[in-house]
């Protein structure tokens, strides 16, 4: 734990820094449990910028910054450090090793893609029988997982060993108005909440959440939210952008979220409702700041607000998420606009949050 | 050569970059009617001189641009591609501009009901460019190549990963032996050929032996090596030596003297049964004209047709000296002393 004062309010940027922090944060590994080189970059990031920080017992980072107006809200502002992943389970010799899943990934994304092992980033690939010595009849089948290896190269048993975890190879890079890397679910997330911390506005007390093990059943922000006791939260994280054009040319009416249209306000998913009160407010704030936003299609899928509403008495909580097309896989597309307007309108819902707002009436 | 393209049909960024490196190891240089390299290195037997093909195909499989919907693009095969192994494959279009961009996998909801579990066709996978439509539609035009963008990786105990190692491992290893060969003195004139269209037609074996109207070839291409999907007889250990193929495409008197000559300079070989074709130039050059008697070696590879083929340098190394002495020892009146063991 540490403590910093002396920290007045600043305005959060947009620009090539904030590319190159989220270029470092995809490039890094850190699949659920296993957090920590993510973790350090976040700390590294905000030392200098917090009245109390803390890595709790299962890998959160915890960030307090504090405001000085009066009625100040405690307000809780989480983003998921972790990524979905591999972990080595069995050592098969000769540098080929057994892998399972960590998270939700669809088995059809993994054959013929380079990976990295450990915190040494081992280089390996998970391969395909060739084709030459498929049948028909096997092509119309996904390759189970239990099939497949990672192999590190002949000598690479070495190399890794079992538990260690391992990610797609994928280097972030920047294509036209498009962020194209892995992981940013969501080291997008983590990015803008950095800069919210750094530019924290004093009217409230922001209680910055850097979670782990989102992907598997938000943990980690269950037990934030305890140890935080928040009067309301706001969680960052992206959501699908299915945007794409359907195989038969129909309308697409299950786009969830579509690249370019703003950040995306979560009105219900799988293991939330968002509060009532905090959706008209962030809207009312949106278009009075002039910044474009959308509403996520209700429907699955969950965020930390699953478990960080349900903590305690109850927190009202609501999820702001960037669109991304392609989570979960190894190369996600996002856009710079989407990630900037995000950050505009988070700022701004922060800044302008009336200490009264819980009064409200719910409808 | 991992970096470069060169799909089965425009192989000239990778023939360019080849014909760089063996420049400086011929005598000739020159390019076929349909693209093929051929590099001629001449021997010291008097003229009319025999001479050989070195054979290596150059090109790479791939993929092509079929359409566009709402700037993301549709896509077909260049070469034999398992469409499993496309979503989430970092590729570069080769349009006005070389464009990065992903294969997807559309979400299940908007795809026939059929792929809801299943691997979904390559007629129903996009290329993400991350542009705007209008810009995609500037720059990318039906028929323009898409190659894989995975960078080449050093794995542990002297193995290389990328795309296109089939059949640039060979490239590298026609090299060698023609490193090899400065140093030596052989009767044989030495043409060293990087082909074109292996992947999708043979015109390269079909042409420039024809062109050069070798008296043998030699064939070097890749082999499956023993791995995760590759067990049974057809595959061979990586790093553990080179495969000589017997079967219909493979002269019995050359694959004698090769075998032979492997085990005296103690260079394993692993014996690669070829029933039927080979599935190399030599299905090609062995019907050209009235004829040619070909040998096949092999170059142990794991995941072949994929952005992440493996194989191993000493493998490369073991082939190119293999071929060197091969060439070096072959005397003038070679052919005329085959004889048919019947």
């Amino acid at each position: 734990m540490s403590m910093n004062s002396d920290l007045t309010p600043t305005h959060p940027e947009f620009g090539p820094e904030q590319v190159v922090l989220l270029e470092s944060l995809c490039n890094a590994s850190g699949v659920s449990g296993d957090e920590g080189e993510v973790r350090k970059i976040v700390l590294e990031q905000m030392r200098p910028f917090a009245h109390m920080l803390k890595v709790d017992a299962l890998g959160n980072v915890l960030v307090t910054r504090q405001g000085t107006g009066e009625n100040r809200l405690r307000v809780m502002v989480s983003a998921h450090m972790d990524e979905v992943g591999f972990m080595l389970v069995e050592d098969n010799d000769n540098g080929l090793f057994t892998f399972a899943k960590v998270g939700g990934i669809d088995v059809r994304h993994l054959s013929g893609k380079s990976i990295l092992v450990g915190c040494d980033h081992v280089p390996g690939v998970i391969g395909a029988k060739p084709i030459h010595l498929t049948t028909r009849e096997e092509r119309r089948h996904p390759i189970p997982i239990d099939a497949m290896r990672i192999d590190l190269g002949p000598e690479g048993s070495s190399k890794a060993k079992i538990g260690q975890h391992a990610v797609f190879a994928t280097r972030f890079q920047l294509s036209g108005p498009s962020l194209m890397a892995k992981a940013l679910d969501n080291r997008q997330g983590v990015a803008t909440l950095i800069e919210l911390v750094k530019h924290a506005p004093d009217n409230i007390d922001l209680l910055a959440a850097f979670t782990v093990q989102e992907e598997i059943g938000a943990r980690g922000a269950r037990v934030a939210a305890y140890a935080l006791n928040p009067d309301l939260a706001i969680v960052v994280d992206t959501t699908p952008a299915n945007d794409l054009p359907t195989w038969d040319g129909a309308e697409n009416t299950a786009y969830n979220t579509r690249l370019g249209a703003g950040p995306a306000v979560y009105l219900a998913d799988s293991s939330t409702l968002s509060d009532p009160r905090l959706v008209r407010y962030i809207m009312s704030t949106a278009e009075d700041e002039g910044i474009p936003y959308q509403l996520r299609q209700p429907g699955g899928g969950g965020t930390d607000a699953g478990t960080i509403h349900k903590q305690r008495m109850g927190i009202p909580s609501i999820s702001i998420s960037m669109p991304c097309r392609y989570l979960h896989t190894a190369i996600c597309v996002a856009r710079l606009e989407d990630w900037k307007n995000t950050l505009a309108l988070l700022q701004a819902v922060l800044k302008r949050l009336p200490g009264t707002i819980l009064l409200d009436p719910r409808q | 050569m991992l970096s470069v393209s060169g799909l089965s049909g425009d192989e000239s960024p990778i023939a360019s970059l080849i014909q760089e490196a063996w420049k400086p190891l011929v005598n000739e240089i020159s390019l076929s009617r349909l693209g093929s390299l051929h590099g001629l290195r001449y021997g010291i037997a008097p003229l009319p001189r025999p001479r050989l093909i070195l054979s290596t195909h150059m090109d790479a499989i791939g993929l092509m641009v079929t359409g566009a919907v709402d700037g993301f693009l549709r896509i077909t095969e260049v070469g034999g591609v398992d469409a499993r192994i496309l979503p989430g494959q970092p590729v570069i279009i080769h349009g006005r501009v070389a464009l990065p961009g992903v294969v997807v996998q559309p979400p299940s909801r908007l795809l026939p009901e059929a792929y809801k579990d299943d691997p979904v066709g390559i007629e129903y996978l996009w290329v993400d460019t991350g542009l705007e439509p209008a810009d995609v539609a500037e720059k990318v035009r039906v028929g323009d190549q898409v190659s894989f963008a995975q960078v080449p990786i050093d794995l542990a105990g002297n193995a290389i990963c990328g795309h296109s190692l089939d059949n640039r491992a060979s490239v590298a290893a026609a090299t060698v032996c023609l490193q090899g060969l400065q140093q030596r003195a052989h009767a044989w004139d030495v043409w060293a050929v990087a082909s074109v269209q292996e992947e999708e037609t043979l015109g390269g074996a079909l042409t420039s032996p024809f062109e050069i109207r070798p008296d043998l070839a030699i064939v070097v291409d890749v082999t499956f090596a023993k791995g995760p999907g590759s067990s049974d007889y057809g595959a061979f250990p990586l790093g553990k030596g080179v495969s000589l193929g017997i079967g219909p495409n493979c002269h019995p008197a050359l694959y004698k003297t090769m075998k032979e000559l492997a085990e005296k300079l103690e260079i394993p070989i692993h014996i690669d049964v070829m029933p039927q074709m080979s599935g190399t130039d030599a299905m090609g050059i062995q019907i050209v004209a009235e004829g040619i008697p070909c040998v096949v070696l092999g170059i142990p590879l794991r995941y072949m047709h994929t952005p992440v083929e493996v194989v191993s340098l000493k493998d490369i190394e073991r082939s190119g000296r293999l071929m060197a002495e091969f060439i070096a020892q072959l005397e003038p009146d070679y052919i005329e002393k085959i004889t048919w063991d019947d």
